[in-house]
């Protein structure tokens, strides 16, 4: 009987001769992507979401059960802690985000990064680190409704993209609707999203003219908010929730999936290009 | 000084006054006001120093009462907008109990809703800009929250302005210096009109032709 043959100890940087059956794709992919393929029947059951945002509201009803919350804390020396939450929500905004990942998931699983309430000194640090912890932490989809404008900032964050994005974690980040430069939306390695103005959740549109990729619903969106309350509210903080939520429901039903092959099936399924024929 | 030091120290002496200043803030949340048929709108600043949003100008309602009021600069909705970059409308924000306790304790008056955006300049978010209830009926268009956003940064751009001239002059009045000297000079220089004035001229004049000669 022969000896199986010993795994390579050089890195997958090449494909030797003879190899090709090693990269056989765990999913099938049919001839033409549909949402049914996509998500039908799926309820984002397995999903590990983060919301990387001001905390949120624990037992808020349109919540439900939090996974986990955390909150990342800068001691001296620009130093990262990450300790259990016990303020939750200083704002309301990640509770209005963790709802509509909700409204559209229902089972997927939710966890807090609280990356603000220290005050503005250090919040970009915080916003790095949380962003960095949530990564090593294994999450399948980081919901970041949130940005910066400091460019000593914009290269670390690029890196800690591109390492979520090999790590088979979806950075979903809110493009900016002001004139500015900010990031990490501008990333290609992220999911970035805009706002458009129709009622459907689950209504998205690929953007053939990027750096904002998909446009998602955005506009006088029923919310969860603080207080066990509801608001109503508009802006691409809130859009991009809706396609964190969608990627949930994608990967709940193909977990294999990698960001690239998932940032396909969302173009393959968006409004304005799925059943196209031309 | 370098020629550099004695350009700034004269301009220092010429800029507006305070007056001006809080006239172009005040300027600016009317302009919100009336752009957005709003009942309120106000402009707070983050203060370094303090780590805190300050309002410095307000229009309508809570403009006799919030001038120099603080609130923190990373939690609540003027926080987050302020943090995370992210203009921000809300609406039917008052069911909200610690929202309308907060609202009604610092002004009395509890707002519906709300739109914040943050006033960047360059890389530097200078502070917020709020526009308080506008009318319920119109629902809110991207096309308004694009208009939010240039008015904001047109903002941003004067406010921009305004902490360089207020920095500017807090170096060269506090200081006992040659620079301080100069921007007092060119500042009374630039209250003088008519005789005194051709007679001030008159006399740097004398003093330049001085400090010439050998």
């Amino acid at each position: 009987m022969a000896e199986p043959a010993p795994e390579r100890p050089l890195p997958a940087w090449s494909l030797p001769a003879g190899t090709a059956e090693s990269l056989a794709l765990p999913t099938e992919w049919p001839g033409r992507v549909t949402r049914e393929w996509a998500w039908g029947g799926s309820t984002g059951k397995g999903v590990r979401v983060c919301i990387l945002d001001s905390g949120v509201e624990a037992d808020h009803p349109d919540v439900g059960e939090l996974a986990g919350a955390v909150a990342v804390e800068v001691g001296e020396g620009d130093e990262i802690s990450v300790v259990e939450d016990v303020e939750g929500d200083l704002c309301g905004h990640g509770t209005a985000c963790a709802g509509i990942v909700r409204s559209i998931a229902k089972d997927c699983e939710l966890f807090s990064v609280r990356v603000l309430g220290a005050g503005f000194t250090g919040s970009g640090t915080a916003l790095l680190g949380g962003l960095r912890w949530a990564v090593e932490q294994g999450f399948d989809v980081i919901n970041m409704s949130l940005s910066t404008t400091k460019s000593q900032f914009a290269g670390l964050l690029h890196e800690v993209a591109d390492l979520a994005y090999f790590r088979r974690a979806v950075l979903v980040a809110s493009a900016h609707n002001m004139p500015v430069e900010s990031y990490p939306w501008r990333f290609s390695s992220v999911i970035s999203v805009g706002s458009h103005e129709e009622p459907d959740a689950q209504t998205f549109y690929y953007n053939p003219s990027p750096p904002v990729e998909f446009f998602a619903r955005g506009v006088d969106v029923e919310i969860a908010w603080l207080g066990g309350a509801r608001a109503r509210s508009t802006g691409n903080s809130f859009a991009t929730p809706h396609m964190s939520g969608i990627c949930a429901l994608i990967l709940g039903k193909h977990p294999e999936l990698t960001p690239f092959q998932l940032k396909s099936a969302l173009y393959l399924t968006a409004n304005n290009v799925e059943g196209r024929d031309d | 000084m370098t020629d550099d030091g004695l350009r700034a120290a004269v301009a220092a002496g010429v800029l507006a006054s305070e007056d001006s200043h809080r006239a172009l803030l005040q300027a600016t949340v009317e302009v919100a006001r009336g752009i957005f048929y709003a009942k309120a709108s106000s402009v707070l600043l983050y203060d370094e120093l303090t780590d805190e949003l300050v309002f410095e100008a307000v229009a309508g309602e809570g403009s006799d009462s919030l001038i120099g009021e603080r609130l923190p600069s990373s939690t609540g909705i003027g926080g987050w907008v302020l943090v995370t970059r992210q203009p921000i409308v809300l609406d039917d924000v008052s069911q909200d109990p610690r929202f309308a306790e907060d609202a009604a304790k610092k002004t009395g008056f509890v707002p519906k809703g709300l739109m914040c955006v943050p006033l960047i300049h360059g890389e530097e978010p200078l502070g917020v800009l709020y526009v308080l209830d506008r009318p319920q009926q119109s629902r809110f268009s991207l096309e308004e929250m694009e208009l939010l956003g240039l008015f904001g940064n047109q903002a941003a751009i004067g406010l921009d302005l305004l902490r360089k001239a207020r920095r500017a002059k807090a170096v060269l009045e506090d200081a006992d210096t040659d620079s301080a000297l100069l921007a007092r000079v060119a500042e009374n220089l630039e209250e003088l009109d008519g005789q005194r004035r051709a007679a001030g001229v008159e006399l740097l004049r004398s003093l330049e032709a001085l400090f010439k000669s050998p």
